[in-house]
């Protein structure tokens, strides 16, 4: 491999405008309340910087007391993560909750033939993560009824242009307010909003197995990760114009590539054709339209 | 004399007609208790923008009585406003209605449909077939009414001022979107400079009305702005937040901007067409009209007697 000439600049990461994009986000979660007719918003509140700020976007949008951050530890989760977790509950004076999901996934993975959790395949470990991410779900779907909210996702664009999140687990939710914003980019928000900069600071972390962080298991830094994705799909460069303004081949094709292999998670199955007018297909209506408003 | 133009920045209600003319019917009422003599609305203002599969649910036709009830107590005041047509051939377009006294005296039909990024327009609705100017009377003699992506094509808003537009209004939906830069949106900078552009070029004022509020995953941006002939702002509205302006146009500016800068008069309407004409046969590959014209000088360059016409589509 030939060494980058030092004229060279890489491409550029993404810059927002923390100020504006936090007005956006707010102005976007108020309309989906008015539209749904819903006042409440639930959270599942991991202690990362990710839904910490889809919190403190909440608060903002909808107020403290319209905040439910639930707090979903499992056996192996970090202890650092709880303490964050509560930091943010801390500084915001939302309400908050904790289930902890041990009982409910040890149990599961016993009974599918997974009881020897420590020592685990990739596979398995895959299998392991699913799991704990869906559980979270039912327990933050059934909050949600419970304290008559919104779930409101904690999903970024990085994450969902590289599909690292579970189908029907972490990235199901009723609105995604930091959907389009690279982790990169999230961190200039957070500390625009008042996070605490130890969460701001911390390695982003998916918790589900000691040790692990996004970096090790994705094999790349975010900035690196964040550069190659604002080129490839905001930008629309090809790979070859990627790789000569610097980046490495090897990272831009595993990321263009894994971007493909991913669309699956981003969008909804496709429904055979069969009539006249098929929903998703040729029957089209915004999401929040008349009728759509729920009436109590 | 002085010609006040309110600029009634709005959020429509997704699919639902009825409130819409209501919320018009009360934004008219505070502007005309303002002395405003023309109230520009946005947009689609009575139906919200991403209308999709409910386009034919909100669309009236433009004699409906109440598209045309609105402003009609009082008579002197014009109004603008943005809605979805059912013509009369059964064509949904993306129209601006100018109304007066219970009367449409001027109609413009989105002629450009942006179908490309996230916008989706010519899957929903139809194009409109005009660019003309509409007679008002004095002062402004005539205006020329336009929608959003229709300012992105220059030709429509010179062809507007040649047909004798002293006012362009430009109704719009625009969403925002990278908000990357210290100076906020991406889209707003070319907004602007267009708008101070076509009103230098054309000598003329300019009335937009942007929308605001939220659709799905969509913010619109608001930050309309009336501008004098010679580009200056008069008028200006917040971001993203409803709000009614009124700004004040002089048109004496207008007539003395036209004797100093005189580009309008200067213009060169059969060189255009000569030219315009030529373009459009070389791009369809069919005959160019019989008169090529020339330019009258003896060593002028000669032209090829026959040449390749250009082809959208190759033949195979």
């Amino acid at each position: 491999m030939t060494a980058r000439p030092a004229h060279i600049e890489l491409p550029p990461l993404p810059v927002i405008d923390p100020g504006t994009t936090a007005d956006l986000i707010v102005a976007f979660i108020r309309s989906q309340m008015a539209q749904t007719g819903f006042a409440r918003l639930v959270v599942a509140l991991s202690g990362g910087v990710d839904s910490a700020t889809v919190a403190f976007l909440a608060t903002r949008a909808v107020g403290a007391k319209n905040l439910l951050a639930v707090r979903l530890p499992y056996r192996t989760s970090s202890p650092d993560s709880e303490t964050d977790a509560l930091r943010v509950v801390q500084a915001l004076g939302c309400r908050t909750g904790i289930v902890d999901i041990t009982p409910m996934v040890d149990p599961l993975l016993a009974l599918m033939g997974d009881a020897d959790a420590d020592a685990l395949d990739d596979a398995a470990q895959v299998r392991r993560g699913n799991v704990m991410a869906r559980q979270r779900m039912i327990v933050l779907y059934d909050k949600s009824v419970e304290f008559d909210g919104l779930v409101a996702g904690t999903s970024n664009k990085t994450e969902a242009l590289l599909g690292y999140g579970t189908q029907y687990g972490d990235m199901a939710a009723a609105l995604m307010p930091i959907g389009d914003l690279y982790k990169t980019q999230l961190r200039a928000l957070a500390e625009h909003l008042g996070v605490p900069a130890e969460i701001v600071a911390k390695p982003p972390s998916a918790d589900l197995w000691p040790g692990q962080t996004d970096e090790g298991e994705l094999g790349r830094t975010y900035e690196d990760l964040d550069r190659t994705l604002f080129a490839l799909v905001d930008r629309r460069w090809t790979v070859d114009r990627c790789v000569a303004t610097g980046l490495d081949r090897d990272l831009v094709e595993w990321v263009a590539a894994r971007v493909a292999r991913m669309e699956y998670k981003r969008q909804m199955p496709p429904v055979a054709k069969i009539s006249l007018r098929t929903p998703g297909i040729d029957h089209l209506y915004p999401r929040r339209r008349p009728g759509s408003r729920r009436t109590t | 004399m002085e010609v006040r133009i309110a600029l009634a920045q709005l959020a429509p209600h997704l699919g639902e007609l009825d409130a819409n003319l209501e919320l018009v019917t009360a934004r008219l009422a505070e502007a005309t208790a303002d002395g405003a003599d023309i109230v520009v609305f946005p947009e689609l203002a009575l139906t919200g923008y991403l209308l999709q599969d409910l386009v034919p649910d909100v669309a009236i036709r433009a004699d409906d009585p109440r598209l045309l009830g609105i402003g009609s107590a009082t008579p002197d005041v014009m109004v603008a406003v943005g809605f979805v047509e059912e013509t009369r051939t059964r064509r949904y377009c993306n129209s601006v209605a100018l109304l007066r006294g219970g009367r449409l005296i001027g109609l413009h039909r989105k002629v450009y449909l942006p179908t490309y990024g996230l916008f989706d327009e010519g899957r929903f609705t139809r194009a409109g077939q005009q660019i003309r100017a509409t007679e008002v009377g004095d002062p402004l003699h005539k205006v020329g009414l336009s929608v959003c992506e229709d300012f992105w094509h220059p030709f429509l808003p010179m062809l507007q001022v040649q047909d004798g537009a002293l006012l362009l209004i430009n109704v719009a939906a625009g969403p925002a979107r990278a908000p990357g830069s210290a100076a906020g949106l991406a889209a707003i900078g070319g907004w602007h400079k267009m708008q101070e552009t076509y009103a230098l070029l054309g000598t003329v004022a300019i009335a937009f009305c942007n929308r605001v509020g939220n659709e799905e995953g969509l913010t619109f941006w608001g930050g309309s702005r009336l501008l004098g002939p010679d580009g200056s702002v008069l008028a200006e509205a917040p971001l993203y937040e409803e709000a009614l302006v009124i700004g004040v146009l002089e048109t004496d500016d207008l007539r003395m901007g036209r004797y100093n800068l005189p580009v309008v008069g200067d213009e060169r309407l059969e060189l255009v067409r000569r030219e315009v004409d030529r373009i459009i046969a070389d791009r369809a590959g069919i005959a160019p009209p019989v008169d090529q014209g020339s330019d009258g000088e003896d060593d002028a360059p000669a032209v090829p007697a026959a040449h390749e016409p250009e082809r959208e589509v190759e033949p195979a």
